[in-house]
């Protein structure tokens, strides 16, 4: 869909704001970017209004927060001006989201195989026995061993990385075209997480997807994806290539990747964050 | 070296689960001893049954010379042991002050100069006295952590039992909690025993660690020993590489 020239997603100026009872919370604040067929990260702390930018590609902004922008648009199709119905459309089938935890991401009443087919029957005209089928091979190539069993099985009789892989397996069904990962693998073990980032990173490149990887971890995102955007307090602080993350200016950049204690560095104290208020400006 | 904590084929057994089997554990006084693993390597259950929150079904527990055993624990010996959790969400009350929250444990004990003794805690901890009368949830994570940490120091412990104490936290936030804990051992010679997943952090802040794994010790190794990779276990191998990140091919 997306015409040679267009990239996959535009964002210009994307401002989410919250009205609470002491006033409005800008949680996003004009932050543009576009996106081709490759995997962009961003990274920011808590608060930094990473997620808001995600939730709002997808369209997963809270009712009552105001989302305004000089341009929201997947392809040459205007996000913010299309009807909810559309929009929804969209959701599952073209844009898909991975969120971080499977235990409450996943509906706990259905079996897992339901809900891949769930997803399935919603965008496509498929047969039931099709849909399964496809469930199955979806299932495999997630680099589940026994999918008969596990397309049977409730997300709470899985460990939290076959629930995880599940979530990729129901994102990915339908073929998306963007794919958003609002940190995938925070809430798995640390062997598990290169288990399932690997798994991701292949169906990535395979399906040749645009990827938006949303994380706290610097470090992780830059290995991962092409290029990185840094977010403070709503903004775009910095945004650079993956390879060139020892170039980094910005002084907000530096320190998160200065402040992670690692093997073989002898620093004590750690240095820390000296935040500037004019970061936030 | 005297040992602060020593325990000798401790067993945790939840309905038939052993959550720890035989595990064997000597930390010395004013160690910084670390414990990884992955979820369910019985890493917090060991905690736990130090601190007296899970019981033990065998084995003994020896902690600054005394010996313990089950789940009960008297006065004296929370004068010596203090825990800080993982989520500092969870684990203040929602409804008291920091003031409250920090009388609290000076009143059980019989402190006496507790005005004094509030705010020098919370001045050791770098939050000063205009948090006194804040409520937990009017605090960030980072604060919340500091106050648990005052919490625990205000009893002038010997020993301190760190449950994931920043894993819950922001990177940058994450560096100074663990200067924080840095310092406090230095100022009062404390004994840390630290879990967490993070072999970063426990390498930092650690001098020997223990590598868990479904509730047993894989082995114990200086921390040094991780830098040369002068370790046995293929288990530590791969929790390494999983701590270098990710890579492709």
């Amino acid at each position: 869909m997306t015409t040679s020239g267009t990239p996959l997603l535009t964002v210009e100026d994307l401002r989410v704001t919250f009205p609470t009872r002491t006033g409005e919370v800008q949680a996003v604040r004009g932050v543009s970017f576009t996106l081709g067929r490759e995997r962009l990260g961003i990274v920011g702390e808590s608060g930094s209004g990473k997620s808001q930018t995600g939730r709002a590609i997808m369209g997963l902004t809270p009712p009552h927060a105001k989302i305004a922008a000089r341009k929201l648009a997947f392809g040459d199709r205007d996000l913010l001006a299309m009807p909810k119905s559309e929009r929804r459309e969209l959701r599952g089938k073209k844009v898909a989201m991975i969120l971080q935890d499977p235990k409450y991401s996943l509906n706990p009443v259905m079996t897992i195989g339901r809900q891949i087919v769930e997803t399935l029957k919603t965008h496509e005209k498929v047969s039931t026995a099709e849909a399964k089928a496809r469930a199955l091979s979806m299932l495999e190539a997630v680099q589940i061993r026994d999918p008969e069993r596990v397309f049977d099985l409730y997300p709470h009789e899985v460990s939290g990385g076959m629930g995880q892989r599940a979530m990729i397996a129901m994102m990915l069904v339908c073929g998306p075209e963007l794919l958003i990962a609002d940190e995938p693998t925070s809430a798995l073990d640390v062997t598990v997480q290169l288990d399932v980032l690997s798994i991701l990173d292949k169906l990535v490149a395979e399906r040749g997807m645009g990827l938006i990887f949303i994380s706290h971890d610097l470090r992780l995102v830059s290995s991962f994806c092409d290029r990185v955007i840094v977010m403070y307090a709503g903004k775009i602080v910095e945004e650079l290539p993956s390879a060139n993350l020892a170039d980094a200016k910005h002084p907000y950049t530096r320190g998160l990747l200065n402040c992670l204690p690692t093997i073989g560095t002898d620093r004590h104290p750690l240095p820390v964050l000296d935040r500037k208020r004019e970061w936030a400006l | 070296m005297t040992s602060a904590v020593s325990i000798r084929d401790m067993v945790v057994i939840y309905n038939d689960f052993a959550a720890l089997n035989h595990v064997s554990l000597d930390v010395g006084a004013g160690e910084s001893f670390g414990i990884v693993g992955e979820s369910g390597s019985g890493k917090s259950t060991l905690l736990r049954a130090i601190s007296g929150l899970a019981s033990f079904d065998q084995g003994t527990l020896t902690v600054n010379g005394r010996s313990y055993s089950g789940r009960h624990r008297d006065k004296a010996f929370y004068r010596t042991v203090q825990m800080v959790f993982q989520d500092p969400y969870g684990s203040l009350h929602p409804r008291q002050t920091v003031d409250r929250l920090l009388l609290e444990p000076l009143l059980i004990h019989g402190f006496d100069d507790i005005e004094a003794r509030i705010s020098r805690a919370l001045d050791e901890v770098g939050l000063g006295s205009g948090f006194r009368f804040r409520y937990s949830h009017q605090l960030s994570g980072g604060q919340r952590q500091r106050i648990a940490i005052a919490r625990a120091l205000i009893l002038e412990p010997k020993i301190l039992l760190l449950d994931e104490p920043t894993s819950a936290l922001d990177a940058s936030i994450q560096a100074e909690i663990l200067n924080l804990l840095e310092q406090a051992r230095r100022d009062r010679n404390l004994t840390f025993v630290m879990v967490s997943h993070d072999l970063g952090v426990i390498s930092h802040m650690c001098e020997r660690l223990a590598v868990m794994r479904q509730g047993e010790v894989v082995e114990t190794v200086p921390a040094k020993a991780l830098e040369k990779r002068e370790f046995s276990a293929d288990y530590t191998r791969r929790l390494l590489v999983a701590s270098e990140g990710f890579r492709r091919g």
